[in-house]
């Protein structure tokens, strides 16, 4: 990462990003935490470049390789180009969404660039709609930062409306604190007025999504990146990055002390660097709670990439590195962690419905207690038992995550299975919410 | 024609009249939800894979072309 | 020909009635002892087209008979005869809900699933329908061992719906299902445990 002196700062021209500069869409070190507004965003950044007809972002979204930013990973001029056929097809107008919904516990990211850099993700979401021919834009937030992010998103649509930014009228809207709320087809289907519990598809929301249109949904670091590829070309958005996964990315990073940090980086940047060289004994966490435990010395060995990672069974997914300690129990964390997973099942599927719960209570008995040896035998019988098998890749998503620790804590099961621990502290190190969903309100 | 057996898991209630019909190409789970062969149906299956849809009493199982 | 469409008229009442209970049963899916699964599923379809079969030779019948005139347009214009106009048309109205639900059902593959519960759901207005035109066309039903089949048959179905709706309200919602399930599990673990 290149740092931003002082002298740079100091006059407000220049903290445009250069090529091969970082950081893009946080503000630069020493800006603080001070939320952009929009004189501060135009002068960094310019004005919006609409570009005054439908479909020709789409090549410079090619040309830059950009990717989702939710997860996913999938090709966002592919993602356009399918929603804008598809309105070509069948004759509909198209509706794009923000999804900045953020339901993974252990992400910040979205929010935090909602709260510095919301500007930017505006920008985005009119640019996404003017490429596909949208006129219904949404931009969808956790309910639990309605107080701060809420607010400061509102503050943002009003500095554009006074000036007349935007084209499309943004619709603010809030998402359910559900595990599932951010998921594609849960997200259309609660701002149609239902649960947000997925669908199944086909057909794709791209093709019918919301009120039957097609429908583009673009995490809302994406749709930053896409704000600003439109303004200083693909070439620029390469100059960072590596040549297969282009570009710059928001981590929410994890260390011992397990505060979150979030910085933006290259992608490819090496594990190590991020993590600061974590301890050999410990345990890295990459993907949250869909994602994979590999052993610390595995994982500082490996890059910010999906070329690197899925070797060793990885993705770089949303973005989240975390290190566990070593004095915690990575068995204890996964249990607390699966535990929460099998509750924000939304309970549709029978393999879900029967399969993470066994899991969850599986675990439990592994991590604490003395399991029996038929408990991890269970595990990856269930494991592949659900994979695959439901409307969402919830279940899939758990499965990884749990086939993932009884691997990387193999050396630790033994032990609890003999009665013992190599953990020194009880006290828990992921970060999981406490409430879960009982009545269909908690769905809404 | 290049088909295949799809279920819908969120209709599917592990009714089981799929597998009785069509044991070549679906098995049951420990908890009596289908497991279907994703591969296109064979020639020949053709018939009893349709007589499995028709069964189903949620219509939760499809065939869906190519 | 007369007695051949009072007699047929009987048989479709029956077998709709049995056509109704069975689909009550599919909704819950429920079983027939003794039966594989998709038994219930499949007598409930050849079951409805055999009493399409004897709707069809009751209503010809009725009309090729020349002691009363019914035209064929009664069969599916309600109001169309002036012999018993009233409860012949519900006849009519029957039919045509009938072979609504028939048509839409042969052709599922065609339809989204809403549209087609939607039509099959006029099952239930049919039903009761073709019962008042079985009841009041003719005076058949309303005396002796008739007359008992008559209101064993509304017993029946009239049971078999309140079956289906308090069994459907003793369902667990969808949102609390993996509540629910999280502590079966629970308890079925501690107790292989101990």
């Amino acid at each position: 990462m290149t740092a931003v002196t002082s002298q740079e700062f100091s006059d407000p021209a220049s903290w445009v990003p250069g090529a091969g500069e970082l950081p893009r869409l946080l503000p630069p070190a020493g800006a603080g935490k001070q939320a952009q507004d929009l004189m501060t965003h135009l002068a960094r950044y310019g004005r919006l470049p609409y570009r005054e007809r439908t479909g020709t972002l789409i090549n410079d979204l090619e040309a830059a390789g950009l990717t989702g930013r939710g997860g996913a990973a999938f090709p966002v001029h592919r993602k356009l180009a399918a929603v804008l056929a598809a309105a070509d097809r069948r004759r509909k107008i198209p509706t794009v969404i923000a999804n900045g919904a953020e339901s993974e516990p252990a992400s910040d990211k979205d929010a935090t660039l909602l709260w510095l850099a919301p500007h930017l993700v505006l920008d985005g979401l009119q640019l996404a709609a003017e490429a596909v021919g949208a006129q219904t834009a949404i931009l969808y937030t956790h309910a639990d930062r309605e107080h701060d992010v809420g607010k400061r998103l509102q503050q943002a649509l009003r500095e554009r409306h006074a000036v007349g930014a935007d084209r499309v009228p943004v619709q603010l809207a809030l998402a359910p604190p559900r595990f599932l709320a951010g998921q594609e087809t849960a997200l259309v289907s609660h701002l149609a007025g239902g649960p947000a519990i997925p669908t199944f598809t086909p057909p794709r929301i791209t093709e019918r999504g919301l009120a039957g249109a097609p429908t583009l949904v673009q995490n809302v670091e994406t749709l930053a990146h896409l704000a600003l590829i439109a303004r200083r070309g693909p070439g620029w958005f390469r100059a960072v990055g590596t040549r297969h996964e282009p570009g710059s990315m928001l981590a929410t990073v994890r260390r011992a002390d397990g505060r979150p940090r979030i910085t933006e980086v290259p992608l490819g940047m090496p594990l190590r660097d991020l993590l600061g060289d974590p301890q050999p004994e410990s345990a890295v966490l990459i993907g949250g709670y869909h994602g994979t435990w590999l052993p610390a010395a595995r994982a500082a060995a490996l890059t910010l990439e999906n070329r690197s990672l899925e070797p060793a069974g990885a993705r770089v997914g949303a973005g989240i590195v975390i290190s566990l300690p070593a004095d915690r129990c990575g068995l204890v964390e996964t249990a607390n962690a699966v535990r929460y997973l099998a509750l924000e099942s939304a309970g549709q599927c029978g393999p879900c419905l029967n399969g993470l719960p066994r899991m969850a209570s599986a675990f439990a008995e592994l991590a604490g207690g003395r399991p029996r040896p038929q408990t991890r035998a269970d595990l990856e019988r269930w494991a592949g038992l659900v994979t695959g098998r439901g409307a969402c890749h919830h279940p899939d998503g758990t499965a990884r995550f749990v086939r993932s620790a009884l691997v990387t804590f193999a050396a630790e099961a033994d032990r609890h299975e003999r009665g013992r621990c190599s953990a020194t502290s009880a006290r828990p190190f992921l970060p999981i919410p406490t409430s879960s969903a009982r009545t269909a309100e908690d769905w809404t | 024609m290049n088909e295949k057996l799809l279920v819908n898991p969120i209709e599917c209630e592990g009714h089981g009249a799929c597998a009785e019909l069509l044991p070549e190409l679906i098995t049951l789970d420990e908890w009596g939800y289908p497991i279907v062969d994703p591969r296109p149906i064979g020639p020949g299956m053709e018939r009893h894979a349709r007589k499995a849809v028709s069964a189903c009493p949620t219509l939760a199982l499809r065939l869906l072309r190519g | 020909m007369w007695y051949a469409s009072r007699g047929t008229g009987v048989v479709a009442l029956l077998l709709l009635t049995a056509v109704m209970l069975l689909g009550l049963l599919v909704t819950r899916q429920g079983r027939l002892p003794g039966l594989p699964r998709f038994a219930v599923g499949g007598l409930h379809r050849n079951l409805s087209l055999l009493a399409a079969v004897f709707v069809v030779i009751h209503v010809l019948t009725a009309v090729l008979d020349g002691y009363v005139n019914i035209p064929i347009t009664a069969a599916v214009v309600p109001l169309a005869s002036s012999y018993e106009r009233f409860w012949l048309g519900l006849g009519a109205v029957s039919l045509d809900l009938m072979l609504a639900v028939i048509v839409t059902s042969l052709l599922r593959r065609h339809l989204s699933r809403r549209t087609w519960r939607a039509v099959h759901l006029l099952a239930y207005l049919s039903w009761p329908v073709a019962w008042f035109h079985s009841v009041f066309s003719s005076g058949d039903l309303r005396h002796g061992a008739l007359f008992i089949l008559a209101i064993c048959c509304a017993i029946a179905v009239v049971g078999g719906v309140l079956w289906r709706l308090a069994a459907a309200a003793r369902d667990v919602p969808r949102a609390e299902r993996v509540g629910l399930e999280m502590s079966a599990v629970k308890k079925q673990r501690e107790g292989t445990i101990r």
